[in-house]
């Protein structure tokens, strides 16, 4: 499923316009975007949550040319499925 | 601090002017529809986003790291998130 697939099965579950479906789908992927760049956690209940973690610099190489490059400090979001999504999947 | 549902509701309340309760509702149904499609279709992709899947893991060894006790872990399925190249962009830009 993608984003406009999405969009369309919840314009018509919520009885929302498509365009306000699109609105509040953009909304949500927004605003959890906006908390996880502000260093926050976002935790929903049975679903799961999102953390950002930090990782340092380290030297790598790059495995077609053996050449060693730095790589730099990046910050990369990690999910954590929640117990009741967890328990659906294994139903 | 944390995001959590209620705080998307506000948000939602704020910026589409939707009541208060409506708001929440739609927020409950937004995940519960990410979770049905993740149930139904195994994958969701959200562009700018990242895509969520569902993996099988077969049966393996373990231990229990308290009692360090070796057991068996059944087969089972878990819910993975891969990040955008976007969202990693913007996680990374100052």
């Amino acid at each position: 499923m993608n984003k406009s697939n999405l969009i369309a099965v919840f314009s018509e579950k919520a009885n929302l316009s498509k365009r306000n479906a699109e609105q509040f789908v953009n909304l949500m992927i927004d605003a959890m975007t906006e908390a996880l760049n502000n260093g926050e956690r976002v935790e929903i209940r049975g679903f799961g949550s999102f953390v950002v973690r930090t990782y340092a610099a380290y030297e790598g190489r790059n495995p077609k040319t053996g050449e060693t490059i730095t790589v730099n400090q990046k910050k990369l979001p990690f999910f954590k499925a929640g117990k009741d999504l967890l328990a659906r999947i294994n139903d | 601090m944390s995001v959590t549902k209620v705080e998307l509701a506000d948000l939602v309340y704020e910026q589409m002017k939707l009541d208060k309760k409506y708001a929440s509702e739609l927020v409950d149904m937004f995940f519960e529809e990410l979770k049905d499609a993740l149930v139904k279709e195994g994958d969701i992709q959200l562009s700018g986003f990242g895509k969520f899947s569902v993996k099988e893991k077969k049966e393996r060894k373990g231990r229990n790291p308290k009692t360090k006790k070796p057991l068996t872990i059944s087969e089972r399925k878990v819910a993975t998130f891969h990040h955008s190249q976007v969202l990693k962009e913007r996680l990374n830009s100052k």
